[in-house]
Formats: C-alpha cells, sequence, structure tokens
C-alpha cells in the first residue's frame, strides 16, 4: 500500500458527521459533488485549500455521530490520503475501511502534529513521519487484509476480486 | 469466564459456544435495514457486486423516512431508485409514504424486529431494537450492501459497560432524561466500541417507549449498542407486534465488565442537553434563561405513544408562545391514528403546534423546521452538533417530550413544574 504524502489539516475532539458532510448535501450521494461541501460546517475554506494527498489529523473521536458513508466519502472525494486521530467512532472506523480511505490511531501524532505540518504515514509498519518538525510517531499497522480492501479501493471490490 | 448479554447474541448468530471481547467473528443477521438516504449508496455498491439477488426478501427492509414525502427532485430520485430496486427483488418489507414511519419506531411496530435478533441498519439509531433484548447496531451503506447480499457480517465482539438502573424515576423524569443524564456523565465517547447493558429493579418502572428512547440513544455515548433484558413487558409488547419467535439471553453471573455505574433514578431530575454536544447536559434547574424560536417533539427517539401522551397533557388548554413555531411529529402512521382517536392531534392544533407526516426531516435539518442563524430549538431529536437542524449559527437543546411542550408555551426552556 502506497504512503500517505501531504499537508495538515489540524482539528479537534468529536468531529462529527453532520460537520463532515451536513445533511441538507445528503440529497445526492455523488462523491464529487460530496466532496465540493466537505468539512463545510467546521471549516468552511477546506474545499478551496485542499490538495491531493492532504491529510486530516484531530483528536478524539472523529467520525461521531450519523452512519452516513457520504462523511468517509466525501474526504476520501477531497483527494485527502489519510485521516490521523487519537481514536475514530466505530461506525466511521468501519465505513472508511469499506470505501477505502485509509485511517490511522495514533494518540501522540494527533497530539504533535500542527495544522500546515508536512507528514508521511507508513500504513505496512504505522510509522508516521513529520517531516517539518523531522519527529516521527507509532500509529498502529494496518493488518494486511485491511491494507488489501483499502488497495482495492473498497470492500467491494475486495470481495469481487477474492 | 461469563459472556454478556450481547456476547451471548452474538455467540449463537456465529455458531459458537462462546465468544470474547475483541474476538473476530462472522454472524448470520436477522434484519438488515436502510433507509432513503443510505440505501441508494447500498444498491449502487450492491449492483458492482457479482450477486444474484437479495440472501432473503423477507430479512431485508427499506424505509423512505428521512426526506420523504421527498423534499425536491434529488430525494425524489433517492427514493425513486430504492423503489424500484425493492420492487425488483421483491422485498418485502418496503416502506414508502402511506405505510411509512421513522424507521426505528416502524420496525418493532411492524414485529420485524424481536428479542435474540442480530440487526444491521445503515443508519445509527439502529440500536434502539435493544429495547427488546436484540443485539442490533448502525452500519455504513456498504456493510448494508455486504448485509443484501451474503446475510452476514463480521463483528469485533465488545466489550461491556453495566449501567444498574435502580428506584423509581422523579416525577417528569423519562427515558430522555435518563439516557441524557448518562451521555452527561460518560461523554460522547464513553461507551466508544462498546455495549451498554442496562439492568436493575428500576427497569420495571420503564415503559416500553422509554426503554426504546434509551436504546436509541446509546450511539450518542459511542456505544455499539445498548440492549435490556428481557421482563413481562417485553413479552406482551412482542405478542402484541410479532409473529416470530423470540429468544431470550440473560448475561452470566460471572460476565466482565469494563465499568459498571449505578443510576438511582428517583434522584434525577429533567435533563436537558445544550449545544453542541449530547453529552453538554445540565439539569432543568440549572438551565438559565434561554428564549427559543421553535420545539419540535417526534424523531426516532420521541415521537411514540408515551411521548405525545404527555406532550398533549401539558399543552391540552394551552397556547404556544408568540413566536414559538412548534410542531409534533407522530413516529408512525399507527400512532398518528391512534393519537387522532385520543384527541391529541386536537389539542396540539388547538394549541398552536403543528402536526405533520412521519418523518426524519427537521432532526437532521432535512426539511419540516430547518432553523435559520441565530435562532433556537427545543428538540425531543437526538443530536445538537453544529448546524444539525439548519444553519451553522443554530442552536439546538435536546429535552424530553415534557420539557419541550412546557418550552412550548414559556417560550424558554422550562420544566412543566413551571407552569
Amino acid at each position: 500500500m502506497k504512503d500517505a504524502h501531504g499537508h495538515v489539516f489540524k482539528y479537534g475532539d468529536n468531529v462529527d458527521t453532520d460537520v463532515i458532510i451536513p445533511a441538507r448535501y445528503l440529497n445526492s450521494s455523488d462523491p464529487k459533488e460530496l466532496a465540493t461541501h466537505c468539512m463545510e460546517d467546521i471549516d468552511p475554506d477546506f474545499v478551496n485549500r485542499v490538495q491531493a494527498g492532504d491529510i486530516i489529523v484531530a483528536t478524539k473521536n472523529f467520525g461521531c455521530g450519523s452512519s452516513r458513508e457520504h462523511a468517509p466519502i466525501s474526504i476520501k472525494a477531497s483527494g485527502v490520503s489519510c485521516v490521523i486521530a487519537d481514536t475514530f467512532a466505530r461506525i466511521f472506523y468501519r465505513n472508511a475501511i469499506n470505501i477505502g480511505l485509509p485511517i490511522i490511531e495514533c494518540p501522540e501524532a494527533a497530539a504533535n502534529i500542527s495544522a500546515g505540518d508536512e507528514v508521511t504515514v507508513n500504513f505496512d509498519t504505522g510509522v508516521i513521519t513529520n517531516i517539518t518538525t523531522n519527529e516521527t510517531y507509532q500509529g498502529q499497522a494496518f493488518p494486511e487484509f485491511m491494507q488489501k480492501i483499502i488497495d482495492c479501493e473498497g470492500l467491494v471490490n475486495y470481495i469481487n476480486q477474492k | 469466564m461469563g459472556m454478556t448479554m450481547t456476547q451471548k447474541i452474538l455467540a449463537a448468530h456465529a455458531g459458537l459456544e462462546s465468544v470474547k471481547a475483541g474476538q473476530l467473528i462472522m454472524a448470520d443477521l436477522d434484519l438488515v435495514l436502510g433507509n432513503d438516504i443510505t440505501s441508494p449508496v447500498a444498491i449502487h455498491e450492491i449492483e458492482k457486486m457479482k450477486v444474484e439477488g437479495v440472501f432473503h426478501k423477507d430479512k431485508i427492509a427499506l424505509v423512505m423516512d428521512h426526506f420523504a414525502p421527498n423534499k425536491d427532485i434529488k430525494s425524489a430520485q433517492h427514493c425513486k431508485c430504492v423503489r424500484e430496486f425493492a420492487c425488483k427483488n421483491e422485498i418485502t418489507n418496503y416502506f414508502d409514504v402511506g405505510q411509512m414511519g421513522i424507521e426505528h419506531a416502524l420496525l418493532p411496530e411492524q414485529g420485524l424486529t424481536v428479542a435474540g435478533d442480530v440487526i444491521i441498519g445503515a443508519d445509527s439509531h439502529t440500536c434502539t431494537y435493544g429495547a427488546l433484548g436484540a443485539f442490533s447496531t448502525g452500519v455504513g451503506s456498504t456493510d448494508m450492501a455486504a448485509g443484501m447480499a451474503t446475510g452476514q457480517a463480521w463483528f469485533k465482539v465488545p466489550s461491556a459497560i453495566k449501567f444498574v438502573l435502580k428506584n423509581k424515576p422523579a416525577k417528569w423524569v423519562s427515558g430522555k432524561d435518563i439516557i441524557l443524564h448518562i451521555i452527561g456523565m460518560i461523554g460522547v465517547d464513553g461507551a466508544l466500541y462498546r455495549s451498554m447493558e442496562f439492568v436493575g429493579d428500576g427497569i420495571a418502572y420503564l415503559s416500553m417507549d422509554d426503554r426504546f428512547t434509551i436504546a436509541n440513544m446509546a450511539i450518542e455515548a459511542g456505544g455499539k449498542n445498548g440492549i435490556f433484558p428481557v421482563d413481562d413487558l417485553t413479552r406482551e409488547y412482542m405478542k402484541e407486534h410479532s409473529k416470530r419467535p423470540f429468544v431470550e439471553y440473560e448475561a452470566d453471573e460471572d460476565a466482565e465488565y469494563d465499568e459498571e455505574y449505578v443510576i438511582d433514578l428517583s434522584q434525577l431530575k429533567p435533563t436537558v442537553a445544550f449545544p453542541h454536544l449530547p453529552e453538554n447536559t445540565r439539569t432543568i434547574d440549572e438551565v438559565g434563561d434561554v428564549t427559543i424560536d421553535q420545539v419540535v417533539i417526534g424523531s426516532c427517539t420521541n415521537g411514540r405513544m408515551d411521548d405525545l401522551r404527555i406532550a398533549a397533557d401539558i399543552l391540552r388548554g394551552k397556547k404556544v408562545a408568540k413566536n414559538v413555531r412548534t410542531i409534533v411529529i407522530p413516529a408512525t402512521q399507527k400512532i398518528y391514528l391512534q393519537a387522532m382517536e385520543e384527541g391529541l392531534l386536537k389539542d396540539f392544533i388547538e394549541a398552536g403546534a403543528i402536526v405533520s407526516t412521519p418523518t426524519c426531516g427537521p432532526c437532521l435539518g432535512g426539511y419540516m423546521g430547518v432553523l435559520a442563524e441565530n435562532e433556537r430549538c427545543v428538540s425531543t431529536t437526538n443530536r445538537n452538533f453544529v448546524g444539525r437542524m439548519g444553519h451553522v449559527d443554530s442552536e439546538v437543546y435536546l429535552a424530553s417530550p415534557a420539557v419541550a411542550a412546557a418550552s412550548a408555551i414559556t417560550g424558554k426552556i422550562s420544566g412543566p413544574d413551571e407552569l
């Protein structure tokens, strides 16, 4: 699985699915359209600034709230290559893996990485490197089958390929 | 080592003698649920899978409740997509306008969820059916698609927190106040990845509607599921609503719990969650002077008969405050009819409230009561996140139907004793 590499958007605790993709946009399920409203109610400027490969870092309980898969879909379609957090809400965690959005739990990284830092994530080892500060943090590595799901761009393709 | 109630249900559905926390299992599903927002995404996924049809046409429920009756063209397209899928696959339990209600009130009423079941739903409040002694949990659309195709889902067996509910609830304290109290105590991630198992003599004082409300909001504490033991009241409810056989499970006496909380229901007070998290709770005597613009009484959390009865008792013969839009939403057609027969709809309308057809509408800022900038709403729903009910600078205060009805009359957050 390819490393993630990009600049960081930093958020706090309990980033909920309503701020990731407000329900007023759930009359669409088109990833590109959803991406144009990603993070709108917590960071209206996100969609203008995000670049392919960028990384979201947050503290505890990222993705709490609704089961809408539209939330990880909109993040992935924005070009984000990885979400790092202390912890993820459980439905968001499943959904992210299932649609092929890499996520990794690492409280140390979440505490020490700042907005704008340049960061890489190695999914084989779980090592997160902050190029800006020259620090490394040990996150939880993905088991092989989860890496394959993400490589296949989600659970459905993975099942089909098996 | 003994198993929790949740672990026993999961073991039985995985064909295993026993399971322990952290174990990964593949479990057979009794029901797979989706709504008009999550099902189109799942249908798109299942169409990509190399499978013939669905695993069982009677074990899938598709409920058009969130943006239905359709609020706009895009919502209409979504419902059409689900309708066509249901028709093509001969899905027995497809509920459209006319039969539909808010899914988590509708499915137990239709007898589709019973004790001992394993249920997944592409809606986070699927945990509601734990009130009946079932294991039920929210998932996303891809898991729903895989569930519809295979009739199975993988789970990591959860550990559990035990909540011992003791004594009779104090006056005006409902299931909503109990669960808000608990979320205030443990936080919105206090039960992350874990089961919330409710036990104790206090449960005998809780109606089925109270128990549905409590189990419904387990997700607001991050819980994987919330679950109640089966008693005479549960059996009576299931016999009245369902023809399906049910299986009762009890936690082993030596089951391990990560934590245990004892809650004396007689000491609780009506509780309100302030913006913008369900954990920001204050008891009614601590709320201060908060004027409001709107009241919503309804949702999968509090749109059932008990909820409408207590709200009508408070509103009967009174008027809602000037400029407080008061929206009452019976959760299902059956509840709507029952409320009509009991004269409750007349009470609401004469008080100056409106009564809507069943829909999730305002709870998630969809329609039927969206808030403008700087507006405040007291709502019996389940989430008060930033922008949840409309404008990013609006505010939602979560409360019981009694507090919501009293607040509608005074125009500020109020307990029924203040009237």
